[in-house]
């Protein structure tokens, strides 16, 4: 009875580290100006909007009379942020799809060894691939623009995907097509009306965990954009208000970034272990 | 017959065509996007290649690379990433595992809170970065508050030279924890209950089927865990860039910190190649250990 009482605490005190700095910064989002700075700090406090209303130029004038001169860049770079993340996603995930199809079924010369390789890719930091990409993008025109980082994202998700999926698709008995390809199907037939609906939430975990990647992505976006196809989370960092760090405005920045990412946890919840060691854990 | 043989021969190139279509465009990417720059970044480091100025690029051949292994800096830095990683991880993984034996048990709720627990690792290090900055604020942050009502005095969390690297690996602590958290638990609950039935029988203590039944048995997956952590935390770049900027002085200048600095403030990208080839193959050497343990794991 005393173990399962300790337990409890101690489980109910690793919620409370884990959780409780999320809720700080959700909480502070809706704070007036003088509550973020209250010593000591407010649990209780009145809400205000205004730092959403600032986040996304709503109402202006109220906003103006806090002091908080100039337009918010956020709504713009948020929806960079949504489409860079949703395209590169969408091509990794195919192209990851197919690749792991091919692997996990026909026999490829060095399969083991190209594995890996597509593997040590993803190992590589992003600081040394991203000096020879940003000399390589200036000179091809790519910096701050759309494509360029969505090819960059593409191609960090790409291996994630191919492993994940071929987790996924090995799964799926070969019996199941060979069954199909005896009625006559060929080989694509069979890969799009039997094998893709059997994998349909291996390829949505897959997505997920590609989103969530592209959308946290902090380092090549910061070398490689300044404006127009800057994403949220270097903009996030920068909003300075005329008083120091504009913590209000930040806050409300963060609560709206992690918000998706919170739901997609908790949509993928049962393959998290799987996603984040590239599927060698399986279950 | 003929016919027949005629047919399998079409079929089989059909497959065929289908694997190269299916397989190319992967390797395809790979290779253009990131075997190419890595060359290029090779040649360059024997250059003393600025992106800055259009000055004339001459070969330099090792200079790149003997000044930066003859930098005392350099290595305090790596010294840095190092401390930074073992303390990091180190931690990460006595939490980490520990709350999976907690959590090996099911009770009420117990998905809910297993889930709500992995939140931190799935969020942007960049945001991860920003509130921790806003909570270990001297004056006003929530940490000193509570740290106050235990008794402490006013911790300088991220402007104490002595402090900041440790409170950047808190963060860290904070957010990779559940990672290797789930790894275990993972682990722990692939255990077949009935070898534990059968220690009980023979009456074993809590500390003998720990060391002879449920260690052994999820090693192999905390060394995966582990392995995944020391390449992240080697790595680490956004929650210094965000929390402390290398600072105060270059205390919490972590190998990434400094190799950005170097391309991307100094502008001495011929230099910086070099060092990124340094830093690749400690990585390389790193990834490879990983890649052979994920080999032993998924063959046994």
């Amino acid at each position: 009875m005393t173990r399962r009482i300790v337990k409890g605490i101690l489980i109910g005190a690793a919620l409370l580290f884990f959780l409780v700095p999320i809720y700080w910064i959700v909480a502070t989002s809706f704070k007036q100006w003088p509550d973020i700075f209250a010593i000591p700090p407010k649990f209780i406090f009145q809400s205000t909007m205004l730092h959403y209303k600032a986040l996304f130029n709503l109402d202006l004038e109220e906003v103006a009379k806090f002091g908080q001169a100039g337009k918010s860049l956020f709504p713009p770079r948020f929806v960079n942020s949504i489409i860079i993340a949703g395209v590169s996603t969408l091509l990794s995930v195919t192209l990851g799809t197919f690749s792991a199809y091919a692997f996990s079924r026909f026999r490829v010369k060095g399969e083991g060894d190209l594995l890996f390789f597509i593997l040590s890719t993803r190992m590589l930091p992003p600081i040394v691939v991203g000096i020879p990409f940003f000399v390589l993008y200036r000179t091809l025109g790519l910096i701050d623009t759309h494509v360029g980082l969505i090819l960059i994202y593409m191609t960090f998700n790409l291996s994630f995907a191919v492993w994940l999926m071929k987790g996924f698709i090995d799964e799926i008995p070969k019996e199941f097509e060979e069954a199909a390809m005896v009625d006559g199907y060929t080989r694509w037939e069979s890969f799009v009306k039997v094998v893709l609906p059997q994998a349909l939430s291996g390829i949505a975990a897959t997505a997920v965990f590609c989103l969530i990647t592209a959308w946290n992505e902090f380092f090549f976006a910061l070398i490689l954009t300044s404006e127009r196809a800057r994403t949220a989370p270097p903009s996030i960092a920068a909003v300075q208000g005329t008083s120091g760090i504009n913590w209000g405005q930040i806050a409300a920045g963060v609560t709206v970034f992690l918000f998706p990412v919170v739901i997609f946890t908790f949509l993928v919840r049962r393959y998290l272990a799987r996603g984040l060691t590239f599927g060698v854990i399986k279950r | 017959m003929k016919k027949d043989t005629g047919g399998m021969y079409q079929k089989a190139l059909a497959e065929y065509r289908l694997k190269i279509y299916f397989l190319a465009p992967t390797l395809l990417v790979l290779i253009v996007m990131n075997v190419f720059p890595l060359i290029w970044s090779l040649g360059l480091s024997f250059t003393n290649y600025s992106s800055l100025m259009s000055k004339r690029i001459a070969w330099v051949g090792f200079t790149n690379y003997s000044r930066i292994l003859s930098d005392p800096f350099i290595w305090k830095y790596f010294q840095t990433t190092a401390r930074f990683v073992i303390i990091a991880v180190g931690i990460e993984f006595l939490l980490g595992f520990g709350l999976a034996l907690l959590l090996k048990e099911q009770f009420r709720g117990w998905g809910l809170v297993t889930t709500l627990i992995l939140i931190p690792m799935m969020l942007s290090p960049v945001v991860v970065g920003l509130f921790w900055t806003f909570i270990m604020d001297a004056n006003f942050g929530l940490l000193n508050f509570l740290l106050g009502l235990l008794g402490f005095k006013k911790i300088l969390w991220l402007t104490n030279p002595h402090l900041a690297l440790y409170s950047v690996a808190m963060v860290d602590i904070w957010m990779w924890t559940p990672f290797i958290m789930l790894i275990s638990l993972t682990g722990l609950l692939a255990i077949p209950q009935s070898l534990y039935e059968a220690a009980d029988i023979d009456m074993a203590s809590w500390w003998f089927k720990f060391r002879k039944i449920t260690l052994p048995l999820v090693s192999p997956l905390l060394v995966l865990a582990v392995l995944f952590r020391v390449i992240d935390a080697f790595k680490m770049f956004d929650l210094v860039f965000i929390m402390t900027g290398g600072g105060p002085g270059d205390v919490t200048e972590t190998i990434s910190m400094s190799l950005y600095r170097l391309a991307f403030n100094k502008f001495k990208t011929g230099e910086s190649c070099a060092m990124a080839y340094i830093i690749l193959i400690l990585i390389i050497a790193l990834s490879n250990l990983l890649i052979r343990w994920i080999h032993r794991t998924k063959t046994a």
